[in-house]
Order: C-alpha cells, then sequence, then structure tokens
C-alpha cells in the first residue's frame, strides 16, 4: 500500500503548512515584533497605567463571563440532556445563536435593549440610576453574550455520554439530588467542563466587536485590552500594540497546554 | 411479606408497560421476575426502586408506603445491568459510597468496606478504578456498593445480562451462595428462564404488562399456569391436541395401553442427546426428546412405527386455554 502511504505523507504536509502559514507564522511574527527592540518597550508598556487599566477590566469582564456561563452551562447543558420539555429544540438552536451571530449584531442588539434613549431595561434602569451602556455591566454582558455557547456545547456531548444510570446508582444508595450533583454529576463531566472553561476564557478575553460597540471605547475608562491594542495600533505606537497583543496570545496559548497536560494525565490514570 | 405491590399500572406514551400488577415478595426469598424483553419486569423493579413512578397503584416496602418516596428514601439497594460503576472512585469508595452519604465515622466505613470487599472476593483490588475490572467483578463491586447500606431489599435488573455465558454462569451461582449468607430479600429480573429457575426461591413470570403465574421453579415448571409459561420456560412441542416438553414423551418399539400410534420422520443427534420427530393422528408433528441409548434401545429409525405416550404426571395444556 505504499500509494496510500505516500497520500498520507502529502496530506500530512498540507496540514503543517497550512496551520504553519495561517496562524502559526503570523501569531509567531507577534511574538517577535514584541521583542524585536528589546525588553525595555515591553516593560514600558506594561508599567504605563492606561494599559494596566485595560489589562485590568478584560480581567474583571472575564471573570463574570466565565463565572456566568459555568453556572449557566452546566445548569442549561443537564436541562438539555436530562429533561424534555415544550420548546427544547427552540431553546437549542438558541444556544448557538451567539457563535453564527456577528458579535458586532450582538453589541448592537445590547445597545437596543439598554440604550438610555428608548431601550425596554435602559430607561428604566437609568431612571433608577443603573448606567449599564458604555460602562462595565455592559462590556461583561457583551462578553458572556458571545461566549455562552462554549461551556453548554462541551457539556452535553459528555453527559450525553455518561447516561443517567451512575445518577440512579447513587441515588438508590441515599444521595440527595444535591449529593448526587457534586459527587457524580460534576466530577464525571469534569473534563468537557474545563475544555468549555479554558474555551470560554479564551473568548472572553479576546472578544472584541461587541464590547467596541456596547463599550464606547472610553480611554482609561471603558478601553478592554483588545480594543487598547486596536487604538495603539492606529496611533502608530506599534510596540505596546503588540506587547499587549503578546500578552493575549500567550494567556491563550498557556491555557490550552495547561489543559493539554491536565487531559493526558487524567488519560494515563484512568485509560478509558 | 416484604413488598407488597398493589394494582401498579404504568404507561409510556400508549405503550402499556405494566397493567393493574398485585404482587406480594416475601421477605428473605430471592425473587426472580422473568419474562421476555420489553415485557414489564424491569419497570416494575425500577418502580420499586423509585427510579421510576407508576402511574397508580401502590407499593408498599416492609410495611412502609413507599409510593410517593423518593429512591434515597426508600432504603433498598440497586443492581443495573452495566454495573453503574463510579468510574472516577476507586472500588473501595465506591463501595463506601452509601455509607459517606450516610455520614458513619471514617473507622466504621473502613471496617464494613473492608469485610464488603472480602465477601465479593475484591479485597485485592480495592484500589483499583472500575476501568481496571472485568465485567465480573464490576458487578460483584456494585453488588458489594448496594450491600453497603443493609438495604431492606436488593433490587438486580438483569444482573448478569452483560457478561459472557461462563462468567454469567459462576456469578449466579454465586449469587445463590451469598444470598444464602446475607438472606436480604432479593428481586432480581432476567429474561434467562434457566438463570431464574436455577437460583430463585421463587419466580414471577411477567409478560405483556401482566402476571402470568407466580411460583417456586418446581410449581411454575411443573404446573404452568397457561400456554405461555409453558412454552417460556422450555421447548414445548404438540402431542395429541396438547403442548407439552419434548422430554416428557416416552417412546416404545411395540403397542402400549394408552400410546399413540405415529410414524418417524425424522432424527437429529446432538451429542449424547436424540430429538426424534413423528407424526401421529391427522398429521400432527410432534418432537420428542430422548437419551442415545434409549433410542438405540427401541432400534427405531425414520419410517418405523412407534407409540408415542405422555409420562405420568407431566405437564400439558390445552393450547386454547387462556393466557
Amino acid at each position: 500500500m505504499g500509494n496510500s502511504r505516500a497520500s498520507k505523507h502529502i496530506l500530512r504536509w498540507i496540514a503543517i503548512v497550512y496551520v504553519a502559514f495561517l496562524v502559526a507564522w503570523p501569531v509567531g511574527l507577534v511574538f517577535w515584533n514584541t521583542f524585536g527592540d528589546g525588553l525595555e518597550p515591553v516593560i514600558e508598556t506594561f508599567t504605563d497605567p492606561l494599559v494596566i487599566k485595560s489589562l485590568r477590566l478584560t480581567a474583571v469582564a472575564t471573570f463574570w463571563s466565565v463565572l456566568l456561563n459555568t453556572l449557566f452551562g452546566v445548569t442549561m447543558s443537564i436541562l438539555l440532556v436530562r429533561y424534555r420539555f415544550p420548546g427544547k429544540k427552540l431553546l437549542n438552536a438558541l444556544v448557538d445563536l451567539p457563535l453564527s451571530v456577528s458579535p458586532i449584531v450582538v453589541g448592537l442588539s445590547i445597545v437596543l435593549v439598554y440604550s438610555t434613549t428608548g431601550g425596554v431595561f435602559g430607561v428604566p434602569l437609568s431612571q433608577a440610576g443603573i448606567q449599564v451602556l458604555f460602562s462595565t455591566p455592559a462590556i461583561v454582558l457583551a462578553t458572556t453574550f458571545v461566549a455562552l455557547p462554549l461551556i453548554i456545547r462541551e457539556v452535553v456531548p459528555v453527559l450525553h455520554e455518561v447516561g443517567t444510570e451512575q445518577e440512579q446508582a447513587a441515588r438508590s444508595l441515599g444521595a440527595n439530588s444535591w449529593q448526587t450533583f457534586w459527587r457524580i454529576t460534576i466530577p464525571s463531566i469534569k473534563w468537557g467542563l474545563t475544555y468549555g472553561i479554558v474555551l470560554c476564557l479564551a473568548r472572553s478575553i479576546g472578544e472584541f466587536g461587541a464590547v467596541k460597540v456596547v463599550s464606547g471605547n472610553l480611554i482609561g475608562q471603558t478601553q478592554t485590552a483588545t480594543l487598547m491594542v486596536e487604538q495603539l495600533y492606529f496611533d502608530f505606537d506599534q510596540e505596546k500594540a503588540f506587547a499587549i497583543a503578546s500578552l493575549l496570545a500567550l494567556i491563550s496559548i498557556i491555557t490550552i497546554i495547561v489543559v493539554g497536560l491536565l487531559r493526558s494525565r487524567a488519560e494515563v490514570k484512568d485509560p478509558k | 411479606m416484604s413488598i407488597e405491590i398493589e394494582g401498579v399500572g404504568k404507561k409510556f406514551g400508549s405503550f402499556v408497560a405494566l397493567d393493574n400488577i398485585n404482587l406480594s415478595i416475601p421477605t428473605g426469598q430471592l425473587t426472580a421476575l422473568l419474562g421476555p424483553s420489553g415485557g414489564g419486569k424491569s419497570t416494575l423493579l425500577r418502580i420499586i426502586a423509585g427510579l421510576e413512578t407508576a402511574d397508580e397503584g401502590r407499593v408498599v416496602i416492609e410495611g412502609v408506603d413507599a409510593t410517593k418516596l423518593p429512591p434515597q428514601r426508600r432504603n433498598v439497594g440497586f443492581v443495573f445491568q452495566h454495573y453503574a460503576a463510579f468510574k472516577h472512585m476507586t472500588v473501595a469508595k465506591n463501595v463506601a459510597f452509601g455509607l459517606e452519604i450516610r455520614k458513619r465515622p471514617k473507622e466504621e466505613i473502613r471496617e464494613r468496606v473492608a469485610e464488603l470487599l472480602a465477601l465479593v472476593h475484591l479485597t485485592q483490588f480495592a484500589d483499583r478504578l472500575p476501568s481496571q475490572l472485568s465485567g465480573g467483578q464490576r458487578q460483584r463491586m456494585a453488588l458489594a456498593r448496594a450491600l453497603a447500606v443493609e438495604p431492606t431489599v436488593l433490587l438486580l435488573d438483569e444482573p448478569f445480562g452483560a457478561l459472557d455465558a461462563q462468567v454469567r454462569k459462576e456469578l449466579r451461582q454465586w449469587l445463590r451462595r451469598l444470598h444464602d449468607e446475607v438472606h436480604v430479600t432479593t428481586v432480581f429480573v432476567t429474561h434467562d428462564q434457566e438463570e431464574a429457575l436455577e437460583v430463585a426461591d421463587d419466580v414471577v413470570v411477567i409478560s405483556n404488562g401482566v402476571v402470568e403465574q407466580v411460583g417456586t421453579p418446581e410449581e411454575v415448571y411443573d404446573r404452568p399456569a397457561n400456554p405461555f409459561v409453558m412454552k417460556f420456560l422450555g421447548p414445548t412441542t404438540s402431542f395429541n391436541g396438547d403442548i407439552v416438553r419434548p422430554h416428557d414423551i416416552d417412546v416404545y418399539g411395540l403397542a402400549v395401553a394408552g400410546g399413540i400410534r405415529a410414524t418417524v420422520t425424522g432424527l437429529q443427534r446432538v451429542g449424547n442427546e436424540v430429538r426424534l420427530t413423528a407424526s401421529a393422528n391427522e398429521g400432527e408433528e410432534t418432537t420428542v426428546q430422548l437419551i442415545r441409548s434409549h433410542i438405540d434401545q427401541i432400534g427405531a429409525s425414520v419410517g418405523d412405527e412407534v407409540w408415542l405416550r405422555l409420562a405420568p404426571g407431566a405437564p400439558r395444556i390445552e393450547p386454547s386455554k387462556a393466557g
């Protein structure tokens, strides 16, 4: 079967070259440019109070997005897998919406709901003195919205696969639903959940379009790290732009490596 | 009576899984729910455990009305066909689960787990994960886990269904011995009549959502209540218009009192066993099962005349009898 072996080689090289050109090389260039002029500009960037502020805002938005999406995602996954109810198919489709809709549209839809001039929620909230748009709540909302399906899409297949027998066994052994959830359900979905959380984390850190629309992009106030990168880039402050971009890329790479390591360790422990 | 089932019914959509089941399962016995797949026996077991709710009727366990109780308050042990092992826990942790939920002292849990693992011969596997065990070992672990909480009743749903034939036979004899040691009221579901007849004290035959017959293995085998039970418990044939068992027919080379004359139409040998087919009056085909030495004695071969007679006391049933 020399022929199929040759074609396997060719396919492998096409894949490698494709990914290298499209992903590895450009991302690598970002790092290259960052450290092209030594460490000094990098240090300068990360001591800039405006940069620190934007990173902090990204951290806050990411924290809430991961927290809300984890709580909501696990509940929703259980609902979708374990229960039957009318409208389930519609709900299932709605959950995928944030993946297929452009983040710009997400941003605009949030503006429509929370606008202080005519938004259904925006008007009463502003009368109560709560500002949503152009401040942190809107950024959190937009980030949470775009990352919503990621955990659910990782957890649902795992829940399907583990089935309900372990949970039923736990119930028959005296565990109530809460104990069953913590001792049986969560441990059996933990890898799917971890992976979902990492994807959610990476997506939340990188969110740009929706946040740009709802935040107002006010420098030093509602500017997240990704928005800051754009601003610096257009202001010809490329060194700083590349430095922040490198940091964002680095966080994503580290999280993926960490999950990879955890996963392979878990597989060694439990070959199934 | 340990488990009382009163007027229990259950539908899945328009499919009637159980129809007005009334049943008493005695304390300390090993009872088999026997029947074909989809006949409702597993549903009944799951209703006893509280894993399924009945549409109507009551379930009373040791005098307590359990109809509305959630599974965790019924104190029943349940063993699943596919083990339902907690995959992320070691064997010892699996067995300890029910005790930890009950917040028993650590020392007590340790002792009880050791005791149970010894009982199911898994002591040396205490620190393994379920994925490192064979099917039979996993099922023994599941049994130890169910017994750990000292259940009022132990329920097993096709416990040996996923195992290969050899392990299956070993394990069911082992279950019988275990039951003789532990004496917990046990109900197990099976579609294998040999398993039920070999292991159980009592057999409940269930089909199409109704109880066909309740009795000891001897009773249901020797005095089947209807054609269904007769046919389900082993091979049958038609003789003189009745349903009978092929090994209950005696074959003679000469005319005998009460014998029916028939012509041998086929002889098939399987090991030491011979299956003889003969056609008697009105073209009725009768299959007889006998041992080789017997057929040699008679010296019958295809085309010969023989006389068939039902062995005294052997069960026979009219096919029309309501089932």
